[in-house]
């Protein structure tokens, strides 16, 4: 509707006119920008520019900021320059968005190599600093934990059993089915597969060893890792980020004992609970499949299963488990507790709580394999 | 009577123009048979309690909270009638400022002022810094503050920062709700000046929501109450300071209002 932006040049001896006429505004895009640029052009080799701006229709910041732009490449040239016929807006809007030099800011330094060497540096240092701050997270806990046995009366009783309803009780569905449906899958494959070697009944000592010492705990934890994990330190953070932690200490109660401890609590008393019924999900899981799929009966797939396991195996596998609960416990907290500010940060707080804790578990179900290694067990 | 227009209002140009409006969540009416008119170039203050719903009338006219009846009018266009492109055409000329800031928490101040810019317009990597730049000191930011994140500003450079991209556009209807919110007395004056200033050189509507009294007398030319779930004055402070109305007696002529209104308004 508003017409381009442009203008008349006319030369009188030394001086030039430069009429405007359009809508010098920020829709004309490009064009607003062409035409900025060919002031300057016209303007070239002449002594006294003239701005005319009895033709403007409109004139916005951005036209405003490109004329006086060009006003001010034409003086560098060493030409007088004058406004004419300007209303008083124009020249309001003139002296508001008129040129001014921006220091510049230099783009970083961007060496490819020299980046990845100091990000490889970073992240060295953070995961030290990371290490000895889960560690002196976990003495606190330790003395809050103590506290919390020695004055049986401050123990947040309610608050863990809060606690346990969220982590352990509402879990079980879950738990039961992943778990189920691996034990399945273990058995499928482990008939499948023997099945060459004429040895299916084997399947069930492979179910039955594999499932107790390593898969049921493992799952477990790391489903517990993604779903209480991430639940403790979105609460811990977003309580964090709103000052209920510093409200907390001024009232004189630890966040460690209030927050910390409880969750921690719930969490090691849930997690062998959760093992146990994960290990019973998958062995029927098993049972099942070994019944329907391999033609093995209940009764054969039982004592096969008595004779392929002793009450170590069961143990290994929930001996772990409340040491998964504590490292994810641990972590999660402190993440909750190293949110700062803003949302994103809750998120990515979030994020790494989940992936170092579910990296932690399988560390820890590692060294544990070592240890019963080296000791027979 | 909920009568919004004045006789001396007749003859300039309504940029925003609402009738009978009817918004509600759930069962609960927060609007009921409202009218309001903005003109060109004011600067109107809209206030009212806590929880009435001054934002919601805000947001129903930006078209984020739906209308249950009644029609708004922006620069003369029936906000219901509009295509989409024509809708995008509309929008092109609003600038709103959000409460919070609603900053982008992921850009820098520069790219959350070149993120509009980058929406609607075709133009140089150049002139684009160059505005940003230009826009982050109109507002009365340092330019160091132009590549800062917004989680590293203070309460009072998010506003500014958040007013910088309102105005990336050269929007000729701003929005600002609760401009001055959260700031100090100082800063909260030298926002209003910023404002009147702005208002003045780029020739804008400003719809404030506000609750500021300081505010309302400083800069607006208009003023309109919301209570009852109507607009029940609208006009400028005299006119508000000689309602009868209780809600508006206890807002201006209460301890707070005494203590700032001016000893020629407090006569009228």
């Amino acid at each position: 509707m508003s017409a381009e932006p442009q203008f008349s040049s006319e030369r009188a001896g030394d001086a030039v006119r430069l009429a405007l006429r359009g809508a010098w505004t920020i829709d004309a895009g490009r064009a607003v920008e062409r035409a900025a640029d060919g002031l300057v052009e016209a303007a070239r080799g002449a002594r006294l520019a003239v701005f005319d701006f009895s033709g403007v229709d409109r004139l916005d910041t951005a036209g405003a900021w490109l004329i006086d732009r060009a006003r001010v490449s034409i003086e560098a040239t060493g030409a007088q320059n004058r406004i004419d016929r300007a209303e008083s807006q124009y020249k309001t809007l003139l002296q508001e968005a008129g040129w001014r030099a921006f220091e510049s800011h230099p783009d970083r330094r961007t060496d490819t190599v020299m980046d990845f060497l100091v990000d490889v540096g970073h992240n060295v240092v953070y995961a030290g600093r990371d290490i000895a701050k889960g560690v002196s997270f976990l003495g606190e806990s330790v003395v809050a934990l103590t506290r919390a046995i020695l004055r049986p009366h401050d123990f947040r009783a309610t608050s863990i059993f809060y606690h346990l309803e969220n982590f352990a009780l509402r879990s079980v569905p879950i738990i039961l089915l992943i778990n189920f449906l691996v034990g399945g899958i273990v058995a499928q494959q482990g008939i499948f597969q023997l099945r060459y070697f004429g040895a299916e009944t084997f399947a069930v000592d492979l179910i039955g060893i594999l499932i107790l010492r390593e898969l049921g705990v493992l799952l477990t934890s790391i489903m517990i890792a993604g779903r209480t994990g991430s639940a403790i330190t979105a609460e811990v953070g977003s309580m964090k980020m709103r000052e209920e932690i510093d409200a907390l200490k001024v009232m004189g109660v630890s966040p460690m004992q209030a927050l910390v401890a409880p969750r921690l609590i719930a969490l090691i008393v849930a997690l062998p609970l959760l093992t146990f019924l994960a290990n019973m999900a998958a062995i029927g899981g098993g049972l099942l499949v070994s019944w329907v799929y391999g033609g093995l009966s209940p009764e054969a797939f039982m004592s096969r299963l008595q004779t392929a396991i002793g009450f170590n195996t069961f143990m290994v596998g929930m001996i772990k488990a409340p040491f998964m609960a504590l490292v994810i416990g641990i972590i999660a907290a402190m993440e909750g507790m190293a949110v700062h500010g803003s949302a994103e940060s809750l998120g990515r707080q979030v994020t790494a709580s989940v992936v170092k804790s579910i990296f932690m578990v399988i560390v820890i179900d590692g060294l544990f394999a070592m240890f019963f290694a080296a000791i027979d067990y | 009577m909920s009568r919004t227009t004045s006789s001396n209002d007749a003859g300039r140009e309504t940029v925003i123009k609402v009738r009978d409006l009817v918004v509600g969540f759930g069962d609960k009416i927060i609007m009921n048979g409202l009218n309001l008119d903005v003109f060109r170039g004011e600067v109107l203050g809209f206030v009212g309690g806590s929880g009435m719903g001054k934002s919601v009338l805000m947001r129903t006219i930006l078209g984020l909270v739906p209308k249950r009846a009644g029609k708004i009018e922006v620069f003369g266009r029936d906000l219901d009638t509009l295509t989409e492109a024509e809708e995008h055409a509309v929008h092109r000329r609003f600038g709103v400022m959000f409460q919070q800031g609603a900053l982008f928490s992921g850009l820098t101040v520069k790219q959350n002022v070149q993120a509009p810019m980058r929406e609607y317009l075709d133009i140089s990597q150049r002139l684009m810094d160059e505005l940003a730049l230009l826009k982050i000191e109109l507002v009365g930011l340092r330019p160091d503050a132009a590549d800062k994140f917004p989680s590293e500003l203070s309460g009072g450079m998010i506003k500014r920062a958040a007013l910088a991209r309102a105005l990336a556009l050269d929007p000729d209807l701003v929005f600002l709700d609760e401009p001055t919110s959260g700031l100090d007395p100082i800063g909260a004056a030298d926002f209003d000046e910023l404002i009147q200033t702005l208002q003045h050189t780029l020739g804008l509507t400003v719809f404030m929501v506000t609750h500021d009294l300081d505010s309302l007398y400083a800069i607006c030319d208009r003023i309109a109450a919301l209570a009852d779930r109507k607009v029940i004055a609208a006009g400028p402070m005299e006119t508000m300071l000689a309602s009868e109305h209780p809600w508006l007696r206890a807002y201006f002529h209460g301890k707070r209002g005494r203590m700032i209104s001016p000893p020629q308004a407090s006569a009228g």
